[in-house]
């Protein structure tokens, strides 16, 4: 009886440190979502704004900024969108991002797999370049660039829109790094049986590499669909405008005057359809290829 | 230990493997070579023959005519580097003012973005629901083109738009954003009563290093530029926030359980245990947002094209509108050589820092051990050297 009696006794003064504690962790887990769903409306806001206004009239847009229903509902703004060159720089920048992505996936897989595998002279030397030529902040290399294309003869020519953008020490980096994670043994087996190196890359190695290969082709994709100051140097003919340099010029050219925000806005929201796409289709390559990305610092 | 057998290992497959081993190696050497030259070649061509080239024309007085690399291209030595870091005028003014800018842009964006990104992925990193709708609200906008940003923060940011309008609903008269240049240091001094921002002190007015005076240094970033420091925060906090919460994931379980039973509170938890964990996590960002933010372009191209009154110039964009408008390539070279090395300098300096805190830290821990070691084995020591 005692012993029955004595448990409750010794286990009132224990019961109440859970409990604050627990409310305590349920007043941190509200004022967590508070500050989720703060920074959520700050994050998603604007991007509903562009949404609605682009589907505004001119003057719904300036003199009900907040509002989230357009009056009246017009498709005025894309209609005057596909009147200027905005077509003619959905396709460039379609080529361009094709041509670079395909060139940086594939190149940088094999020198990253040549880094990572297969010994030869000069092998330690291009790597050590490889990581300084990582350290080289882009915006630098603005005025230095237009130098060489004005040197080569390629300036203002398709190909000085791509090319540039194929030299990618970053994506070596990526694919270097990856293909070191990987067992040789495979491989090794496969050179064995008498292989070449190249056979054995193609059709050994890179089907093994699929995932790096996806986060280095969505990277790649992004950051050249993305690109702007590169292409402000490289050319200047606006047969050669790409999305974001033509967009760009209808808030700085002469269409920039005046307030024709559904068509900026409808502009921005058309170009980043493709990325959001990708983006939402591959998410976890993005994650992925963040962080990898972020080893190279 | 272990290093032992692994060449014991090494030398008794390598004689086994001899015979095609020459024959296979030189193919390696060849295929080595072939694999690396397409890109060793572009980042040559691309990227090292350019740097090069812009250094010769940094010394040089080309205006954009023809090819630099001719006899007619005057060789001028330092001077475009005197024009823009020694020489009082207006070139030298021009570029200390957007050194200044930037240098307040890095001051408030690195912090700024570094402290959300952190916040945001300790509060995601706890049990939460709805956490990839959340983790990917955040990131979105850093795969999204810096011009599709900007067009929408012009809209947000207009005198009459929905920011103003948004700060009008609580009854605050919003500032006409991107075209107002007065800096926030100067309102804020003034809002205190420390000066009259309207008819500043000549102590500060009067003299100052470099060709501006304390009052023109200290101003703070402008209103404009305040407007570009949020677009660039809200841009790239998700980004960094990512890789805070892959490094939280590795934060040991055991040693957080472990501090919760020796009832450390949250806060005492963090600092303990978390914070460590983070270390190398939180020298990365903040040397990544140091060398992003030192370079910003696109959004004053887009945005402000370095207006009002220049308080949103930059070195990189300066360094353009030098080369691709006034045609002065070599001080524009120059420029965009000085901010290499500030942006090398920086980074070397940060990692200095923050390496030497680690090192001290280390320093310390080993003494205290030795201490504590000693203390405890003295007896057992005296009694071995006898």
């Amino acid at each position: 009886m005692t012993t029955t009696l004595e448990t409750p006794v010794a286990e009132t003064p224990a019961t109440p440190p859970p409990r604050t504690r627990r409310t305590g962790q349920q007043v941190g887990r509200f004022l967590a979502y508070v500050v989720l769903v703060f920074f959520a409306i700050v994050y998603l806001y604007p991007f509903l704004i562009q949404i609605v206004t682009s589907f505004k009239t001119d003057t719904d847009a300036t003199n009900t900024p907040l509002s989230l229903l357009p009056d009246p509902v017009t498709t005025a703004a894309f209609s005057r969108l596909f009147d200027t060159d905005f077509l003619l720089w959905g396709f460039n920048s379609v080529w361009v991002s094709v041509l670079v992505t395909v060139g940086r996936v594939f190149l940088c897989s094999l020198a990253g797999y040549a880094l990572a595998r297969l010994r030869f002279r000069g092998r330690s030397a291009i790597f050590t370049a490889v990581l300084a030529v990582m350290a080289v902040p882009g915006v630098v290399l603005l005025i230095p660039k237009f130098l060489v294309l004005n040197q080569l003869g390629i300036y203002d020519t398709p190909v000085a829109l791509f090319l540039p953008l194929v030299a990618d020490a970053a994506g070596i980096f990526i694919m270097k790094q990856f293909f070191e994670s990987v067992p040789a043994s495979i491989e090794e087996a496969a050179r064995i049986d008498g292989a070449g190196t190249f056979r054995v890359f193609w059709s050994v190695v890179l089907p093994m590499a699929r995932p790096a290969l996806i986060t280095l082709t969505i990277l790649s994709f992004q950051a050249s669909w993305n690109e702007l100051p590169h292409f402000i140097v490289a050319s200047q003919d606006r047969d050669l405008y790409t999305l974001t340099k033509g967009v760009a010029t209808l808030t700085t050219g002469q269409l920039g005057s005046g307030n024709q925000f559904p068509l900026t806005l409808g502009a921005a929201l058309l170009m980043t359809i493709p990325v959001a796409v990708v983006f939402f289709v591959f998410q976890r390559y993005f994650v992925g290829g963040a962080n990898e990305g972020a080893v190279k610092g | 230990m272990t290093a032992v057998p692994a060449p014991a290992g090494g030398l008794r497959t390598r004689p086994r493997r001899e015979p095609g081993r020459s024959s296979a190696r030189a193919g390696q050497g060849r295929a080595g070579w072939a694999f690396t030259a397409p890109q060793v070649v572009l980042i040559g061509l691309f990227v090292l023959v350019p740097i090069l080239m812009a250094f010769w024309v940094s010394l040089t007085d080309w205006r954009g005519r023809g090819s630099p690399f001719t006899g007619q291209v005057g060789f001028v030595g330092f001077d475009n580097y005197a024009t823009i870091l020694t020489e009082p005028g207006l070139a030298r003014q021009d570029f200390m003012t957007a050194l200044r800018n930037n240098a307040w842009y890095v001051l408030l964006v690195v912090p700024l973005q570094t402290a959300i990104a952190l916040g945001l992925a300790l509060v995601l990193n706890s049990r939460i629901r709805a956490k990839g709708f959340f983790r990917t609200a955040f990131y979105f906008p850093t795969v999204t083109s810096s011009v599709a940003i900007s067009l929408v923060f012009i809209f947000l940011f207009t005198g009459g738009g929905a920011v103003n309008g948004l700060l009008g609903l609580v009854g605050i008269d919003g500032p006409n954003w991107f075209s107002d240049s007065r800096g926030l240091v100067h309102l804020l001094g003034d809002g205190l009563g420390l000066w009259d921002a309207a008819n500043p002190p000549a102590a500060l007015t009067d003299g100052g290093p470099l060709g501006l005076s304390w009052w023109d240094w200290l101003s703070g970033p402008s209103i404009a530029l305040a407007a570009l420091i949020l677009l660039v925060v809200w841009t790239s906090a998700g980004g960094y926030m990512l890789m805070f919460l892959a490094a939280l994931q590795d934060v040991p379980n055991d040693v957080r359980e472990a501090a919760v039973m020796d009832g450390a509170n949250a806060w005492q938890r963090f600092r303990a245990v978390t914070l460590p964990a983070l270390r190398p996590t939180l020298f990365l960002v903040t040397t990544l947002g140091l060398i992003g933010t030192w370079q910003v372009f696109d959004q004053v191209y887009l945005i402000s094209q370095g207006n009002p009154a220049k308080t949103t110039l930059t070195p990189a964009y300066l360094s353009y509108t030098s080369a691709f408008e006034t045609g002065q390539w070599g001080r524009a070279a120059a420029m965009s050589f000085v901010l290499f090395a500030i942006i090398i300098v920086l980074t070397s300096l940060q990692r200095f820092l923050m390496r030497d805190k680690d090192a001290a830290a280390e320093k310390k821990a080993v003494r205290a051990a030795q201490r504590a070691r000693a203390a405890s084995s003295k007896t057992t020591f005296f009694q071995a050297g006898r």
